[in-house]
């Protein structure tokens, strides 16, 4: 049992604006240690909304939800950010590197909240992180300076930061053309077989999800498939 | 750590939309500017009118007053002790005006640990006399020493030097106005005629410059014994006391104590010159009144472009709340922003605020009622200063509290999900 690292019970979600739509309906499944799990569906299926409530940031659900064990309702705001520093890393469609900071800089971030290392060491593991992503050349340079693949390298390596429990990613490649993708993908795959990373990926590139070790498939806020 | 990192990426944010932060700090500099100029050179004008008078008024001033018998005879007497009695008989008495036992009241005032001075004084009614016609005038018989020492006497002797008015017998120290009228220069011999009619002449040791110049058309001062002689009385003759205290606030409680002790009038100078008072917390209050409003309107400033900063940062706030900044954090950054601006805009404030007083105190400002002004006043009280520096940061806060309560509450899900 100790293998789960997440596990939904029965979530269930409305939007209520304009109408009162019930987007997910009862979903229950769990995601085990070195998982590399990719969920497809139409568009408006509610993948991204399930996504959302899995990394925490939407609190607004029925149904309970764990995370290494432990229950993730009724928490603060700043323990679920704290969960999120430690134990989740995010990979969304758009880069969201901040142009403010070098590259090495937007890497370190999550790793300095998080506190537990010292600046040099997080810096020192920043790099480690961009090299196993084959950008460690680029560390220095702004965020715009970097092209669109590249972006999204940097992003996954912030992701990586904190060794975090599970990578989630909405749409990673969504943005990214042909070759970008498979390089992206590339890179998950090889953190799922080396570095026994978890991963759960929504996207709706059917192919990307083809070669993932599992595949939950949503239509109308059910899973049919998993 | 953390706040080390809080710190790190504010300023980061900051230097990004580094020109409209300067703009921004700009108004709070020229807000805290005009705050400490404003206040330190409308304390510095009234510290100067308010020396103009309370400066040589004394804090509490015992005299005697020409004034009828509270008891009349017939309240005396028993047989009509409960009606009303409106037959009054009894006239002032002559040599009222003299102060009795004076001797003992002053060497008991000086025994006084809150009284920081004691100085006698006569007031003569005199006509001077330019050729046929009689000026009305009042000599002053002072102690010129202790009159120095307390009143500031030698500030306002704007021509001779006060301290002949002592060593010279039968000298006076003349008003500018009356010395005008009179064409008198300083050594020349002056004739005035007593209430009593009685003719005298002094010798003219120097001008007195008040800055109130229907006063210098009257007064003049010679020292105690010329004006005993003036009169013709003895050695004893006082009809005035001042007292100068250490703290002036206790003067009206401290009047009426020796009203009782002593038996005489004793006014005390906050009901004298009451006016004074109004006219300084009237004026300090409108300085004040400007540099707030100055410093509200650059705390708006800052309100609109940390507002303007966080709708262009709304992409970074989603992702640091994202990896793992709660809303206190981004709380916490912007509100960082605000104060930086604030602290560095303040600090540059009170340095302008500073230089600048400091050159409104090089301006030349001769006025002919203020002869020992010769540059515009300015008081360099640190109390503004600190009220500056709080004021700036409080101003900020309050600017920087709600953009960065509504930056903590972005829903990250909002953001994200709405690309």
């Amino acid at each position: 049992m100790s293998d789960i690292i997440l596990e939904a019970k029965k979530i269930t979600k409305y939007f209520h604006d304009p109408l009162t739509v019930q987007v997910l309906k009862e979903i229950s499944f769990s995601i085990n240690r070195s998982d590399f799990v990719s969920v497809i569906g139409k568009s408006g299926c509610g993948k991204s909304t399930l996504l959302y409530i899995l990394s925490t940031m939407d609190t607004d659900y029925e149904g309970e939800l764990f995370i290494d064990g432990v229950a993730m309702r009724n928490r603060k705001e700043s323990e679920l950010a704290k969960v999120r520093n430690e134990k989740i890393g995010f990979v969304f469609q758009f880069h969201y590197l901040l142009n403010e900071f070098s590259v090495l800089k937007n890497v370190m971030l999550p790793g300095l909240k998080l506190g537990k290392y010292s600046d040099k060491e997080v810096e020192h593991r920043a790099m480690e992180k961009l090299k196993i992503l084959g950008i460690d050349n680029e560390a220095l340079k702004n965020p715009n300076q970097l092209s669109g693949g590249q972006k999204q390298r940097v992003a996954i390596a912030r992701a990586l930061i904190n060794d975090p429990l599970i990578i989630m990613g909405d749409e990673p490649t969504g943005n990214l053309d042909k070759k970008n993708s498979e390089i992206v993908f590339n890179i998950f795959q090889e953190l799922a077989a080396v570095y026994n990373q978890s991963l759960l990926i929504v996207t709706h590139d059917n192919e990307f999800a083809a070669k993932t070790k599992r595949i939950i498939e949503m239509e109308d806020g059910n899973i049919i498939r998993m | 750590m953390n706040f080390k990192l809080i710190v790190d990426v504010s300023k980061s944010l900051l230097l990004a939309r580094w020109k409209q932060t300067l703009v921004a700090a700009i108004g709070v500099t020229f807000g805290i500017t005009m705050f400490i100029t404003l206040l330190s050179f409308m304390s510095g004008l009234n510290d100067m009118l308010d020396g103009l008078i309370l400066n040589r008024t004394p804090h509490i001033r015992l005299y005697n007053e020409i004034q009828a018998s509270e008891q009349q005879p017939v309240d005396l007497y028993p047989a009509y002790k409960n009606h009303h009695n409106f037959v009054r008989s009894v006239k002032p008495k002559d040599e009222l005006l003299q102060i009795h036992n004076s001797a003992p009241i002053i060497d008991a005032l000086k025994k006084d640990s809150r009284v920081f001075g004691v100085a006698p004084k006569i007031t003569a009614q005199v006509f001077y006399n330019v050729g046929s016609i009689d000026l009305t005038g009042v000599i002053n018989g002072i102690d010129v020493e202790e009159e120095n020492r307390l009143f500031f006497f030698s500030t306002y002797v704007t021509a001779g030097n006060y301290i002949d008015l002592k060593n010279t017998p039968n000298s006076i120290v003349l008003g500018k106005g009356a010395a005008e009228k009179m064409m008198a220069a300083i050594g020349d011999i002056i004739q005035v005629t007593t209430s009593k009619g009685e003719r005298f002449q002094l010798k003219v040791v120097g001008y007195f410059q008040s800055g109130i110049s229907d006063i210098d058309k009257v007064q003049s001062y010679a020292n105690l014994n010329t004006t005993q002689k003036l009169l013709g009385e003895s050695t004893g003759y006082i009809t005035d006391i001042q007292v100068k205290l250490y703290d002036i606030l206790q003067a009206p409680n401290m009047a009426k104590e020796y009203h009782d002790k002593f038996n005489i009038e004793a006014i005390d100078i906050q009901t004298a010159n009451s006016q004074f008072e109004t006219g300084s917390s009237v004026r300090t209050l409108i300085s004040y009144a400007v540099g707030v409003t100055l410093l509200i309107v650059a705390g708006f400033g800052i309100y609109n472009i940390l507002n303007m900063m966080i709708y262009e940062k709304m992409d970074s706030i989603a992702i640091l709340k994202a990896t793992g900044f709660s809303g206190s954090d981004v709380n916490k950054i912007f509100i960082t922003i605000a104060l930086s601006i604030g602290i560095f805009g303040g600090a540059l404030g009170l340095l302008f605020g500073f230089g600048l007083s400091a050159l409104i105190d090089q301006i030349p400002f001769n006025t002919a009622s203020l002869p020992t002004v010769k540059t515009y006043p300015i008081n360099y009280n640190p109390r503004f200063y600190m009220i500056g520096g709080v004021f700036s940061l409080v101003t900020t806060y309050m600017a920087g509290y709600f953009p960065s309560r509504k930056a903590s509450k972005i829903d990250p899900v909002v953001i994200i999900r709405g690309k």
